[in-house]
């Protein structure tokens, strides 16, 4: 047999809105005036959350936390583009995602307070809890997308991971089985050029993530991940794609504008002119600028949003507060099975009895 | 000559000793180049080692299963593990290849690798941050499980690991990386498998490693007795002699852990106790230890580890008996 090529790919790369305020009208997507403000808020309300929840960590009123600050476009894009039935399976730099999905600030801020309470899923809402391990949780939403397939529903799940995370098996795996068995699912890669220290020139040899999705058989697309209404374009199509079983790989391409996490210092391994380079193409103020040249955004709706955004977070502090005073330590033992069992309730006499024994 | 560190500076200042030493020892791990590591455990040595020390994609498979493949080609590869708990990323190729490699090729092919990780409670991290899997790793046949409890220690455990023909679990309990500075001598080993009477003492045992070593030297200062305490500093091999002799003299025994209780090594401690020194006991031996539940996040991990008023207790308790 003679040689001959047998197979052979490309990548797509969207972008509807560029650095310098261009639009491709072409793509630009079918959004109200006051969808276009929901998605602006959405990402204004995930800023200051993160801005807040830095100054508590620094004032020693929350553990280590991971900051999306630059990737709001990446996040709200895409979670915008999910009904309500739909799922999210978060890692643990989401918060964009999650407050767009519906999951409320206090809880993001209780899990930052090390309570497991703030990975109670309310009823009715489709999410996974955040996901530490990096890399683990995108087979949950293959796994998801996998069993929606099978009953017959419609419901998609989105995962979010990072660059670092593609070089973990499992995300490999989980698009494997994705394609597989027809999972109605969407991996969101946010390439936001670093995992922890480690730049994505050191974590894989491939000229794109997208293109991971091209050995797993499944389809994939890049975005400029800091332009929110590509994001928003490339992310209701692969939804629309995964609702029928094909699943899609996005790689958003964005910066950590921010520290790795609280316990992080990034001027070890980056430098600060970087930073600022990125800080200009933030993608809120790319969306902003947008929308005050189309006179969507005036001062007046900004101090509007800037009002409901400070008072929901005053009150998601509180209400965090108060749940952490009524923390109830014996609580680690009455969630690890159904039903207690026998060695498990002689261990939480024993505690009970040992703190009973302090307070005398 | 000697110096007076904190143990994640006896870290760095073992690998950068062991990498001068040994041309054939790489350092590799998620961070440890440019950054220096989370805990800066390898700080400056890439700096000095351009050629042997690696930021590696976050692929824990792939740092333990490669350690095997540089073995087998006549490299000491030491790895970091960044926390514990990600070394089940790993886990297939640790108990599939790395512990089994020397046995299943009869010792034609060996892999002396050592994996450095972090390990355990009381620093208020993250979810999935603290765990104590020793009784895990112990558990597969062909590992060594150390734990250093001082700046010194680590000098001379880590050496001995670095230099083992096989492969090691070398775990690093992150609450002691910073909190004291101790003596550390140059070219120090420990031999791996001798345990350390830290306190000598008449009326009975204690065995603590890693940071509950600290915590149980804090409860045995308030107790009015003559307490011996011991740290086996490795989990296996087991320095079995030395906690029998001890028992077989003060007759009562407290074993301590933040791992869970069952399972826990403390079970399998207690049962070497029984099978030599059972007619020595006067009195049960208590277990002081994490409970059953997967480690909490931090709002609730004070609750869940041992500290020194619920070692005490259960020394008091054993002292009490009878
Ligand atoms: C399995 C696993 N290994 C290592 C870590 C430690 N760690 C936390 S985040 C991170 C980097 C992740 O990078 P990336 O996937 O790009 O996501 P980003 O942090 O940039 O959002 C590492 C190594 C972890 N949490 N889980």
């Amino acid at each position: 047999m003679p040689e001959e090529t047998v197979a052979q790919f490309h990548i797509r790369s969207v972008q509807v809105l560029s650095e310098d305020e261009t639009v491709d009208d072409e793509l630009v997507p079918d959004l109200s005036d006051d969808e276009l403000l929901t998605v602006y808020e959405q990402m204004k309300r995930s800023r200051r959350l993160d801005e807040r929840a830095i100054a508590l960590q620094r004032r020693g009123e929350l553990g280590t936390y991971a900051p999306a600050i630059g990737q709001e476009a990446a996040q709200v894009g895409t979670a915008f583009a999910l009904g309500e039935d739909d799922w999210l399976v978060p890692s643990f730099r989401e918060q964009p995602a999650l407050l767009v999905h519906g999951t409320a600030p206090d809880a993001v801020l209780q899990y930052a307070k090390g309570m497991e309470e703030g990975a109670e899923i309310p009823d009715g809402e489709g999410a996974l809890p955040p996901a530490i391990p990096v890399g683990s949780q995108p087979l949950h939403a293959a796994g998801i997308g996998w069993g929606e397939a099978l009953q017959d529903r419609e419901n998609v799940a989105i995962t979010y991971f990072g660059d670092g995370a593609t070089s973990e098996g499992d995300v490999y795996e989980a698009m494997n089985f994705a394609g597989v068995y027809d999972a109605q699912t969407v991996f969101v890669c946010q390439n936001n050029r670093y995992a922890i220290s480690t730049g994505i020139e050191k974590q894989t040899n491939t000229e794109t993530f997208a293109q991971k999705a091209i050995a797993a058989g499944i389809d994939c697309v890049q975005v400029d991940g800091n332009d929110v209404l590509g994001v928003y374009r490339v992310a209701r199509e692969a939804v629309e794609k995964a609702r029928s079983g094909e699943p899609v790989l996005i790689e958003a391409l964005t910066y950590r504008r921010s520290m790795h996490t609280t316990s992080d210092d990034p001027s070890a391994y980056r430098e600060s002119e970087e930073e600022s380079e990125w800080e200009a193409r933030d993608p809120i103020l790319r969306f902003q600028r947008y929308l005050e040249d189309r006179g969507i955004l005036d001062e007046e709706t900004k101090g509007a949003i800037a009002e409901r955004i400070e008072e929901e977070l005053a009150s998601a502090i509180d209400e965090a507060n108060e749940r952490r005073e009524e923390l109830d330590p014996a609580d680690m033992f009455r969630h690890v099975y159904q039903d207690l069992p026998p060695e498990l309730e002689r261990q939480l006499a024993a505690f009970e009895a040992e703190k009973g024994g302090e307070g005398e | 000559m000697s110096e007076r560190l904190r143990m994640v500076e006896a870290v760095r200042d073992t690998l950068g000793a062991e990498l001068a030493r040994d041309d054939d020892v790489v350092v590799y791990g998620e961070d440890v180049g440019e950054a220096g590591g989370v805990f800066r455990a390898t700080q400056g040595l890439i700096d000095d080692y351009p050629d042997r020390v690696f930021d590696t994609p976050v692929a824990e498979a792939g740092i333990v299963g490669a350690g095997v493949g540089l073995a087998a080609t006549g490299m000491r590869p030491v790895a970091e593990i960044q926390f514990q708990s990600f070394l089940y990323q790993g886990f297939h190729q640790l108990a599939q290849h790395v512990a089994r490699m020397r046995s299943r090729t009869r010792g034609t092919i060996t892999c002396p690798m050592t994996i450095r990780t972090p390990y355990g409670g009381g620093i208020h991290a993250l979810e999935l941050h603290s765990e104590s899997f020793e009784a895990g790793f112990a558990h597969i046949p062909g590992l060594k499980v150390v734990f250093p409890s001082s700046p010194a220690e680590t000098k001379g455990l880590l050496t001995s690991s670095i230099r083992s023909p096989d492969p090691v679990i070398f775990m690093e309990p992150t609450r002691l990386y910073r909190s004291f500075r101790e003596e550390v001598p140059d070219d120090h080993e420990i031999p791996l498998g001798e345990a350390r009477v830290v306190e000598p003492g008449e009326d009975i045992t204690v065995v603590a490693w890693g940071s509950m070593l600290r915590e149980t030297l804090d409860a045995v200062d308030d107790i009015d007795a003559s307490v011996e305490v011991i740290d086996p500093r490795t989990l296996y091999p087991l320095d079995t002699e030395t906690i029998v002799d001890s028992v077989k003299k003060t007759g009562r025994c407290a074993i301590v852990h933040e791992a869970p209780k069952t399972a826990g090594m403390a079970g399998e401690i207690i049962a070497r106790l029984n099978e030599e020194a059972f007619l020595y006991l006067e009195a049960p031996i208590e277990r002081v230890t994490g409970y059953d539940v997967p480690m909490p996040m931090f709002a609730r991990e004070d609750d869940y580890l041992p500290d020194a008023d619920r070692i005490e207790a259960g020394i008091r308790d054993v002292l009490e008996f009878g």
